[in-house]
């Protein structure tokens, strides 16, 4: 019972939107064990709920996150738990929802405004990047910005255009704003409450393809049970001939070219980025220092990507042990195409794998 | 135009005092001489630039005066020093972001009741809305107020946020300054219809259009829209109508988009004048009084003078420091690069 690709949902921008299966109130779980079963719309929603109950000055709202629960149900129950006004609806303009959510901060509330897909954060640009962006800095930290910007984001589920986008360079460019995005429900968990509960903007980038699919979720602590906060990138696979990097959605899909590339005798570390920025360098280069070799991978179009970012600064950090230059198996400098395209868009696991080939063949000279 | 309803108990606001009315008119005095200060401050090098405010002393005054900074909120452009004066803000604090000192001003914005200095034509406007909001879920009677002008009114996120306060009943009082001039474009060529007041029918907000430069009418006009919001009745709007008597900065040469004669036909009665004039017939100041005002404006600008020569730049650091509440290791570590490079430390 997955969910995956079910019911449309009757929505004006998305009519692709997908429904969930109803999630379940209680987790899915043996008694007596922290860890349950859930989709990555669950764990979502699951965090918002606790959220809600934890901070009370926490507030959801955007286009549709009220009655409707949001285009993809992650605020689902939320404002028949938690009141209509600690989750509202707002009429449908993004520089509305997020100049409010500047508002609201000011006004010593911790949004968590939605803006319903990733290209529709274009019309609230101004808003993220001159004002929720700088306003502690403009303030001299008088004024915090603790808000979380969910934004279902990159693409994989055959959406009209501009419900595909990756903005995560864009965003990652901008002084004042963190970036993040989970790659699982265990993930997603963790890192919107992490997120969720920072004095200082977060731009939480969740990967729409994933929405659906389950996973183990240690509802406990972050990583492990004794674990700090989920602030670093995470080793999801070790291996020792060459390092996967990736986000989002493209975790899954390096970890499925680490199964292929393990029957050829490679053995693949994938690492998951998770913060966008903060990038964790250090992550990066001690995975680097043992497999001398790397390969970045995003949905988002090669020139001036984050992989761009991600090479310098594997190459800073390793320059004297890399075996080969730091590859890219990222999308394309078009706009992103129509559905019957994007899989030729998004790397796939072919692509992954002649990346992989090209640094393993390099030779110096 | 005035399509705000009168309070539910049929009392509109309580006229100033004379004491009231003779603080209104120190307060226009010692804004306008402060005005022309600034100005001559560029031309010798003391502040880099500056956003004069002359002949808006009325609106900007009246408007701000009729803020109660125990709880209310006001979200300013860059062209408020007369309502930051009246709502008592530190001047050498605010006018530190004309020294080029740190963006938003000095100023602490929780303190002073004032948001920072906003750059973007109707960047703040909802963050107003916002504010707003908040309120309403707290349960606060208190309310927001945010300045626009003529300009200001063709951005789409004034629409966006007359839009989301009337649909949310926000208490957001939005005092446009139509001061007749976007830089070098007139009203006639920005804003369709001639008036933003009357856009208010089509959110069902009730809107004023105002004499600006008439200082009671704007001060009777604030107050009651700040009654009409504080009873949860949702925003109102307040068109003022006032002239940009000086350039927009001092970087702008009116000069190549109009003439004098026109300025002088478009700015009308001066509005210090104006009051001072209605002060003396009614009797509630004399020459002493307006001798005493200009005393005292001329001191006032002098100390803000020294203090904004006294002011040193802030330290480096702190352009790192102020990113987040929560730095990077990325700012820390260019942090301390530039402090190597830099200072030699």
């Amino acid at each position: 019972m997955t969910g995956f690709r079910q019911a449309q949902s009757p929505d004006a921008k998305s009519p692709e939107a997908q429904s969930p299966d109803a999630p379940s109130p209680d987790p899915e779980a043996p008694a007596g064990s922290h860890t349950v079963t859930l989709s990555m719309q669950q764990a979502l929603n699951r965090a918002l709920d606790e959220v809600l109950a934890e901070n009370p000055r926490a507030v959801i709202f955007g286009e549709d996150c009220g009655r409707l629960g949001g285009v993809f149900r992650i605020t689902d129950g939320l404002q028949a738990k938690h009141g209509a006004s600690r989750v509202f609806d707002t009429p449908l303009a993004e520089s509305g929802i997020l100049g409010m959510s500047v508002g609201l901060a000011m006004a010593g509330f911790h949004p968590i405004p939605e803006v319903q897909f990733d290209g529709f954060a274009y019309p609230a640009i101004n808003q993220i990047v001159c004002q929720m962006a700088r306003m502690n800095y403009r303030s001299r930290g008088a004024l915090p910005m603790p808000i979380t910007l969910r934004v279902p984001s990159f693409g994989g589920i055959r959406a009209p255009e501009h419900h595909s986008e990756s903005l995560e360079a864009l965003f990652a460019h901008v002084p004042g704003l963190k970036v993040v995005s989970p790659s699982n429900p265990h993930e997603a968990y963790h890192l919107l409450k992490y997120a969720a509960t920072r004095p200082d903007p977060v731009i939480f980038m969740e990967p729409k393809s994933r929405y659906w699919q389950k996973g183990d979720v240690d509802l406990r602590a972050a990583d492990t049970p004794d674990a700090g906060p989920p602030t670093g990138a995470k080793v999801m696979r070790h291996g020792r001939h060459i390092t996967l990097v990736a986000w989002g959605a493209m975790v899954a899909r390096c970890l499925q070219v680490a199964d292929l590339a393990a029957e050829d005798g490679i053995d693949v570390e994938v690492l998951d980025l998770r913060w966008l920025k903060p990038i964790d360098a250090e992550a990066l280069v001690a995975s680097v220092r043992k497999t001398r070799r790397a390969v970045v991978v995003h949905e988002a179009p090669l020139t001036s990507g984050l992989g761009a970012e991600v090479a310098q600064l594997i190459t800073q950090g390793c320059f004297d042990t890399l075996k080969a230059p730091v590859e890219r198996v990222t999308g394309f400098d078009v706009p992103y195409p129509s559905g019957d395209l994007e899989d030729e868009y998004i790397p796939n696991i072919d692509r992954i794998l002649f990346g992989i080939q090209r640094v393993l063949e390099y030779r110096r000279g | 135009m005035d399509t705000l309803p009168l309070p539910d108990d049929g009392t509109a606001a309580a006229p100033p005092t004379p004491d009231e009315l003779r603080e209104l008119y120190s307060l226009m005095a010692a804004v306008r001489r402060l005005d022309a200060s600034a100005v001559a401050w560029q031309r010798q090098g003391v502040i880099p630039g500056y956003a004069p405010e002359l002949g808006q002393e009325a609106a900007q005054v009246g408007s701000g005066y009729a803020v109660d900074t125990s709880r209310d909120f006001v979200f300013p452009t860059y062209r408020e020093m007369g309502v930051a004066r009246a709502m008592g803000v530190d001047m050498v604090e605010y006018m530190s972001t004309h020294k080029a000192t740190w963006h938003g001003g000095l100023y602490d914005p929780k303190t002073s009741r004032l948001a920072p200095i906003q750059a973007v034509v109707a960047g703040s406007v909802l963050h107003a809305v916002g504010w707003a909001h908040g309120q309403t879920l707290d349960g606060s009677d208190a309310v927001a107020m945010t300045y626009l002008g003529d300009g200001a009114s063709s951005q789409g996120d004034v629409h966006e946020a007359m839009n989301f306060a009337a649909v949310m009943k926000a208490p957001v009082v939005f005092f446009v300054q139509n001061n007749g001039w976007a830089i070098s474009v007139p009203t006639e060529r920005q804003v369709a219809g001639g008036s933003v007041a009357a856009r208010g029918a089509g959110y069902g907000i009730p809107a004023l259009q105002v004499d600006g430069n008439d200082v009671l009418a704007v001060l009777e006009a604030t107050r009651r829209a700040f009654v009409h919001c504080r009873s949860g009745n949702g925003p109102v709007i307040i068109e003022a109508m006032t002239y940009r008597r000086g350039p927009h900065s001092t970087s702008d040469d009116p000069g190549r988009y109009r003439s004098l004669d026109e300025e002088r036909d478009g700015a009308g009665e001066d509005p210090l004048r104006r009051f001072r004039q209605q002060l003396l017939s009614a009797g509630l100041a004399d020459e002493a009084f307006f001798a005493r005002a200009e005393a005292s404006a001329a001191a006032e600008a002098e100390m803000v003078r020294e203090g904004l020569e006294a002011l040193g730049p802030r330290p480096g650091s702190e352009m790192f420091d102020l990113v987040f509440q929560e730095t990077t290791p990325a700012l820390q570590s260019q942090s301390a690069s530039w402090r190597e490079e830099s200072e030699h430390v």
